[in-house]
This record gives C-alpha cells, structure tokens and sequence, in this order.
C-alpha cells in the first residue's frame, strides 16, 4: 500500500546522502576489471546492493561477530595443524625433544601432538591459538544466543535462524569434544573412556553402538581416525554450510536494531558496509585474532606433555573437561545412584543416560522450540525488526535467567572435586548443595529477574511521568512555590515509551451463544493460563493520556517543600494501577 | 495487501522538530476528549553530532597519523616475527614475569603475531570511527512474504508441472519411485552400519581373568592367574602386602616385559581397559562383609578398578577410611563394605575378584569375575 513513498524517517536529516563525486582513475581501472567480471557473471547488482547495505550498531552485536571469527580462525589453525598431526593409534615410543617422555611408548596421534609442542617452531603457538579459538568460539556463540534471547530477536520472521543457531551450537560442543579428544593423552583419553560409558548405556542397543563407534572393544585402534574425521570434515562441512545459512538469512532479513528516535519496525538504521562496516568488521577480525593470538602467547593452554599417554589403568586426579562439556558431567555428578534399575536381567542407567545422552539435546530441543511456544501463547503473528529491552518482557527474561542458572548450577557441579580441595569442604555437602539448587536456584532466579524487570519498568514510567524539568519555579499568589514541567516527551525518553503495551489474551466463553460447547476450549484454557503467567502483571509504557493526566494532577502542584504533592502523585500512580488492572 | 503492510502501532514517525503531530487517524488511535493520541509518535532521528575530525582538519590529520602508526606497529610485528622465527631454538625457553620459565619461540612468536594482527584491526577501526562518514543511514524493510500474485504462481508451476508429468495419473510410476527411492539408501546404510566393527557378543562381560584373550569370539578357559604389579610386571606374595597399603594389579600374562616391551596381550589396551584391579590389605576386623572376607587372604581383597559408572580407574584410595573415589565423577565406594556405594552417581558396588595364595605364597585368582566389569549396559544381567 503506502510503501512506495518515501517514508518520514528517510528524509530526516540534511545530508543524508552523500555527494556524487566523478570517478577517479583507480575507480575507472577497478571497473575495467570488475566489468570483465560482471560481463561474465552480472555480480555488479547483487554487489552494489551489497556494498550499500545497512547494519545497525550495537556492542551486543558483535558477539555474534566474535563467534564467527573465531570459528574461521580455527579453521585456518586447524589446518595447519593437519599437516603434522598423525591421527593413528598406532604404537611408536617417543624420541622427540621433550625429555621426560623419550623411551615411552605411545601413540602416533600423541606422539605428534608433543612434535607439534616442542620441534616444530611455532606449532605450539599455532596448537594453543585453535584451542583458545575453539572455547571463545563456544562463550561467543552461546553470549550472543543469550543476546538473541533475551532481546526477543527469535521472534518472526527469524525463527528458522534461531533454530539453525541452535544446531551450530550443538554442533560446536560436538565438534570441540571431538578435537580436544584428538591427541590421545591421559586427560583426553579419560574423556573418551567416559564417553564409551555413556553410550554403553544406551537402552537396549547401546553395547552394539558403542562397538561399532570404537570399531570392537574400547579403546581399539578406529577411535582416534574416526574422530579425526568427524572432526576436520563432516561437522565442519555441516557447520560451515549450516553458518552460511545463518548469516544469509541476516542479510535477506535484514539484521534487527534496538529501539531508539527515528528507528521503526519498517526500517533499519545504522551504517553501510561500504566503507564503514567493511573497516569496522573486517578490522574487527583481525582484532579478535590479535587478541586469541596474545592469549595463546602468555597463557598455556591442554598441556598434553603433563598428562602422558593415554592408558586405561591410571588416570589423573580432578579430571575436567573443556568448559562446554561441563554442565553434561556436572549433570552425571548429581545424578543420583537409584536411578539405575534392574529388571528381567536387563540393566537400564538412567543415572547415566539422562545426564550423557539425554540432557544434550534435550536442552538444544527445549531451546529450539522457545519461539514457537511464545508465539503460540502471544498470539503474535507480525513481524518483529525492533528488538525488546528485556526489562520489557519480564516473563521471558525470568525464564531466560532460570534456565542459565540450572545450566550455571550443572557446570559449577562439574567443578565439585576442585571446589572441595580449593575450598576444603566435604566434596558430598558440595554435590548435595548443587543437587538442591538445581530445583531450588532456577525458581529463585526467575522470581528475582521478574521482580527486577517490573521494577525497572515501573521506574521508566516515574520518570516519564515527572514530565521534563523546566527549570522555571512559579510562585503561587498563595505563597507555594513549584517547578514547571513540560508536557512533550523529550527525544531521549522515546525508548522508555515505544514498546507495545500488552495484556492476557482473554478467554472466549465457554459455550458459544447457542449454548454450543466450543471444541477447542481445553486448549484455549491452557493457552489463556500461560498467557496470564506471561503478561498478569505486565506494565505497560505510559501513554499520553498518562503523561497529560500526570501534568494535570501531579506536577503542576508539585511542591517543592511539603508532603501534599506526594500524596497526589501516589493517588496518580493508583488511579493507572486502575487503569490497568480495568 | 497482507497484514504486514499495516505498520504496527508507534511506529509513526514525526517529522523533524521531535514534536510531531503525526498519528494515523485511520487506525483510531485518538481517545476522549482533547484529541490525545494513545501512543506516543516516534521523535525521528536524533541530529547528528559532528566529530573533531569532521570540523577540524588539523584533528583529522592527527586521526590519520594515529591510525598510520596503528599499521605501522603492525608492519613492525610481521618483521620481529620473522626475525624471531629465525632467531629462536624452538627448545629455548625464557623468563617472564608473572608467568615463569616458558617457550621462548610460543611467546615471541605469539606477541609479535598478536602485534601484527592487533596493529591492523586496531588501526582500521580507528579509522572507520574518526574519518569514515558516520551519519548514520536509512533503509526500508519490507515484509518477508511474498506477494499473493508470487505464492500463487508458485503452487501453480507446482501443480501444473506435477500434472504435465502425469504422476497423479500413472499410480504405477508414483509407487515404485516411492519404494525405490525409500530403498536406495539401505545398502548404503548397511554397507556402513554393518561394517563398524565386531560386535560385542560375551566380551563385555569377560575379562583376561577369566584365563586369557577376552575379545570378542573368544571364550577363555579359566585357569588361577597370579596377580601381577602394573607397572613390574612381577608376581606378588601375600606377605609383601602390608596392612593400609594399595597395589595396582594386571592378570599374569596381559603385561608385556617392562623392559623389552615384548609378550602380553595382542590387544593391551583393550585387556588393561577391563582387567584392572586394585589390591589392599585392610585389618580383617575391620571388613564388614563375610563374602568380602572369604573372597580374600587374611584381609588382601581384589576389586575391579573400573568404575561402575562410565568406567574411569577408581584412582584414589583413602587409607584411613578405607574410602575409593573415582575422579570423573566422585562415586564413593566403602572397601569395608565390599565396596558398596556410599556417595555419588555410582549404582553397583565394585566387583570383587576372589583371590588366595599358591603354593609358593604368591596372590593368585580362584576364579574369574563374577559379573561384568565396568559401566552398565542392556544386557549385562544376561
């Protein structure tokens, strides 16, 4: 309909378009080899669009930025590090520089891992920077999914992205497990040893699975290849082609922005890729691979050459995995011994399976579904550009905080071991702490985020409700002296009132005007109940009628000395309780 | 038209001054009296704030010297790299503060790459912050749908061309494409599937102890084992064993020669994964368990070392309460109880493998264990 004239907000500010300048002899050179390219491909359209395309800036934006990064810096370590790593089980003793280990007997795949460490220069530096790489990819990665979350930009049209985000995510711990079990040390190997228990436990046919993974009995000999190969090909080929999928649909969706004067659900402010994104972005890279490369310099990272070869008998006090593995083990340390059973002569390990084969991708399930359960309970079809301030949906950001803290409570359970030693606590009062708070946390935590939000809200319309200062102070001929405040909204407290007010969704009767009872009420009951726990005690953003009723009653009798005045805004503040509440 | 078209409410921008009287009328908006909208109007783009570079061009050619050294510094960190690199032994180390004794060719090497690369980024972020425009730039979005006119034309092509190809028509074709096309994958599905490896038939539940290679197609015949030291490789005598002390165990004939790293199993690892054992020698009025009891040697007892968890080694024995842990995931088992568990994800107690002396007072097994070793699985009760 109306979308084919220029919109106010195009045209808000002179200059806005920057002056046509004729082509310099270094432009008309790169378009004699750009044009050989485009008479080709015809790439000049979809370039030039891309060039001038609009991103909005936010820090929070470049979390995502930060897990891309480091992804391509560890493919790029990553394959540097193939050309000297030898992924076989195969029996060698080692004979390397590294003296404390000359004369053992390992495998090929550790013995070129401590090559890579000690003679060959810089491969240390080179194997600490795709580890580093890999866990700041994870942080990033799962910092920027809480972004996502907890700033609604999940809801439509970008409900697929977040699913294809969810599966990077799983993909990536997978991913960095595979690796990080690579170099057959004890550590590692442990890891791998734990990783047959859980699947071992799989109901039914989990001694078959576990076989065929490792190729016969644990450990074998087909192990370390096949995780080789699951580690440089199929998941960063699903990865890569999965990530490709996630940043094109940005670009087709158009990235989301923060609320703010002059940005709106049908626009996108911000910067063009040309130049200043391509400078921003691009130098951002080279930031991130700095920082991760200063890192691997000063900070050691997996030193394998401790550990010692793999070997089933002995094993390393305070086993830990990788930092992302740590809520699925701190989950099969609070997992109690009764959940095991035995019936017929079959065996089934819940206190295994539900923390090791379970809980993953229950978690990465429960997650990908969020958006549609929200929308379902909202009722929500538009399209959704502008992201919310979490404050302003209280609900969800409490389930987002309870859902972090049962993940935080499963990793800090992980650390059980060393928080006794470290701490000097009885390891069982430790793990009975972690076992209740992992019911007792997540409950706390949702109320606490909730309470804050409201509060926050309610504190954003007190100050749009004091009106703007005037600085202007009228005596009354009666003596009393007050501040004038002005009624206008001023530009700056736009962002605490541009949200949507929102309230439950209303319950049809239940039998329909014939006396007809309505097929679908059951479901509308459940819907209606989780749309009063999302929006019951919603506060909305003050509306004008509000802000003019304020100035009416409240502030053009405002004291400056006295209590009168702050009972009537107290008696305001209860007449929009009522409001609400009608 | 679609439902997208229709801007949500607030989202009316005003026009310039931030006071705007815009509100769309049409979407009845105004309440009561006065004519006060019901939501407040967008105030429009803040104005935009010149930099110092923008207005002085003394401030930008400071910019752009700051920036010039940012890649200078990066210039200067590829070329030290190199230096390095061909400078530093790879086994040198050096003292840094804070940090220790380290990699000489790990640090040097890793700062001067952060140098080279921190150089660049730094730099072209400067640069894009103090002399790129940074008026900021508005494009429209449009709904993500499609128009009516497109969707329909799509489900027409759709249909048109499954029509054209006669497949409604022809159930004969439809069918057997279904079923080839169900099919195909099956060979490459077992071609795959059936060839990971051995299946595991009795080899879980068999150890070395049971009298020799326990892989799987191979059922040992027992015979006693003596209990052999892990690493020594030697056989032990009961009256070696002391009271409170611990001894890691492998069954005779798994290890190979500690020396000439010659004989034992073919598959080492792969026994050693299931055949460890730990001794040790408790005070035997302090065993609560008469089986434990009879299953040892004047207070020696055997028990597997694999955790009946997920299977890492019980590593940690605490002589005074005679308490095993398992590091992975804390399991608690009570040596006094016959290793029962009294903490932790564990079920099972640990098994027990019955031991006496021969005739020439060295520990050996009577039999084998007499359940399988290790984590849980399906059929283990079998």
């Amino acid at each position: 309909m109306s979308t084919s004239t220029a919109r106010p907000a195009d045209a808000l500010r002179d200059g806005d378009s920057a002056p046509q300048a004729p082509p310099s002899a270094a432009a008309k050179k790169i378009g004699g080899v750009a044009g050989w390219v485009d008479d080709r491909t015809g790439a000049a359209k979809p370039v030039g669009y891309l060039m001038k395309k609009v991103f909005p800036d936010h820090w929070s934006f470049m979390l995502g930025e930060i897990a891309m990064y480091s992804m391509i810096i560890c493919l790029i370590t990553g394959a540097f590090l193939t050309f000297w790593f030898v992924p076989s089980a195969g029996h060698t003793i080692y004979d390397g520089s590294y003296v404390p280990l000359r004369g053992v007997a390992m495998s090929e795949a550790y013995k070129s891992t401590l090559d890579i460490s000690f003679d060959i220069k810089g491969g240390l530096v080179i194997r600490q920077i795709h580890h580093w790489a890999a866990l700041m990819f994870i942080v990033a990665l799962t910092v920027h999914m809480f972004r996502v979350f907890f700033t609604g930009a999940f809801r439509k049209p970008r409900e697929i992205n977040w699913v294809i985000g969810s599966v990077l995510a799983l993909l990536a711990i997978i991913e960095g497990f595979a690796g990080y079990s690579l170099p057959d040390d004890l550590l590692s190997g442990t890891g791998i040893r734990a990783m047959a228990g859980f699947v071992q436990t799989a109901p039914v046919i989990g001694s078959y699975l576990v076989y065929g993974i490792f190729g016969g009995p644990f450990p074998g000999e087909m192990i370390i290849p096949r995780l080789y190969s699951a580690h440089v090909l199929l998941i960063p080929a699903i990865l890569i082609g999965l990530f490709t999928a996630h940043i094109g649909l940005v670009f087709v969706q158009k990235h989301t922005q923060f609320p703010g004067p002059g940005r709106t659900n049908e626009n996108v402010v911000g910067y063009p890729v040309m130049p200043v994104y391509a400078a921003k972005a691009g130098g951002f890279f080279f930031i991130v691979f700095g920082v991760i490369a200063l890192i691997s310099a000063l900070v050691q990272i997996n030193p394998v050459w401790a550990y010692g070869p793999y070997d089933p008998s002995p094993v390393t006090a305070g086993s830990q995995p990788d930092w992302y593995m740590g809520f699925a083990d701190g989950a099969l340390r609070l997992l109690p011994g009764w959940l095991e059973f035995h019936f017929w002569g079959f065996t089934l390990s819940l206190n295994i399976a539900l923390g090791a084969l379970v809980l993953l991708p229950l978690v990465y399930t429960v997650l990908g579904i969020y958006p549609f359960v929200e929308r379902w309970v909202t009722g929500d079809e538009r399209e959704h550009h502008l992201l919310d301030r979490p404050r302003n949906a209280p609900t969800r950001t409490a389930i987002g905080m309870a859902g972090i803290t049962a993940y935080t409570v499963f990793m800090f359970a992980a650390g059980n071991d060393i928080m006794a030693i470290k701490l000097g606590m009885s390891i069982n009062d430790i793990t009975w702490f972690f076992r209740i708070g992992l019911f007792v946390l997540p409950p706390i935590a949702f109320w606490v985020t909730k309470r804050i939000c409201l509060s926050l809200q309610r504190r954003d319309r007190d100050t749009v409700l004091h009106g703007r200062e005037s600085g202007t102070i009228i005596r009354t001929p009666g003596g009393r002296f007050f501040e004038r405040h002005e009624a206008g909204l001023p530009e700056e407290q736009w962002v605490l009132v541009q949200h949507d007010a929102v309230s439950p969704l209303q319950l049809e009767a239940e039998v329909d005007e014939h006396g007809v009872a309505r097929p679908a009420h059951r479901k509308d009951k459940v819907r209606a109940a989780l749309s009063r726990f999302y929006f019951s005690d919603a506060v909305n953003p003050v509306t004008p009628a509000e802000l003019a009723a304020a100035h009416h009653h409240g502030h053009e009798t405002e004291a400056i000395e006295g209590t009168h005045a702050a009972e009537i805004e107290t008696g305001s503040r209860d007449d929009d309780l009522v409001r609400r509440i009608e | 038209m679609n439902e997208q078209d229709t801007p949500t409410t607030g989202s009316e921008v005003a026009t310039g001054d931030g006071h705007g009287q815009a509100v769309r009328l049409d979407e009845g908006h105004v309440v009561g009296q006065g004519g006060i909208p019901e939501r407040f109007t967008n105030p429009g783009l803040p104005h935009h704030v010149p930099r110092m570079a923008d207005l002085d061009e003394a401030a930008a050619q400071r910019a752009e010297k700051q920036v010039a050294t940012l890649f200078g510094i990066s210039i200067l960190g590829t070329l030290l790299f190199l230096v390095l690199y061909f400078l530093v032994d790879v086994n040198e180390t050096v003292y840094v503060p804070g940090i220790g004794a380290t990699s000489a060719a790990n640090v040097g090497l890793g700062v001067t790459l952060a140098m080279s690369l921190l150089g660049i980024g730094f730099g072209a972020v400067h640069w894009a912050k103090t002399l790129m425009p940074d008026t900021e730039v508005v494009e429209e979005r449009h709904p993500m749908r499609a128009t009516d006119a497109d969707r329909s034309r799509v489900v027409q092509v759709l249909s048109e061309g499954g029509a054209s190809s006669q497949i409604t028509r022809r159930p004969l074709i439809k069918y057997t494409l279904g079923g080839a096309l169900a099919l195909f994958p099956l060979g490459l599905v077992f071609q795959v599937g059936g060839s990971l490896g051995k299946l595991p038939q009795k080899s879980l539940s068999l150890t070395w102890w049971n009298g020799g290679p326990s892989g799987p197609g191979e059922i040992p015949e027992f015979k006693p084992l003596r209990l052999m030291k892990d690493p020594e490789n030697q056989p032990i005598k009961a009256s070696d064993i002391t009271i409170g002390s611990v001894v890691h165990v492998m069954p005779e004939g798994l290890l190979p020669d500690p020396k000439t790293q010659e004989g034992g199993a073919e598959h080492l690892l792969e026994e050693k994964a299931k055949a460890a054992v730990l001794l040790m020698r408790l005070d035997p009025s302090q065993i609560k368990s008469q089986k434990e009891l009879d299953w040892g040697y004047q207070g020696i007892v055997a028990y597997s070392k694999i955790c009946t968890h997920v299977g890492c080694p019980v590593g940690l024995y605490e002589q005074q309460t005679h308490h095993l842990l398992c590091p992975c995931h804390q399991s608690t088992f009570d040596v006094t109880q016959d290793c029962k568990v009294i903490f932790g994800p564990a079920k099972r107690p640990l098994p027990q493998l019955k031991i006496t002396v021969d005739d020439e007072g060295y520990l050996v097994s009577t039999q084998p264990f007499r359940e399988a070793v290790g984590p849980s699985f399906w059929e283990r009760g079998q």
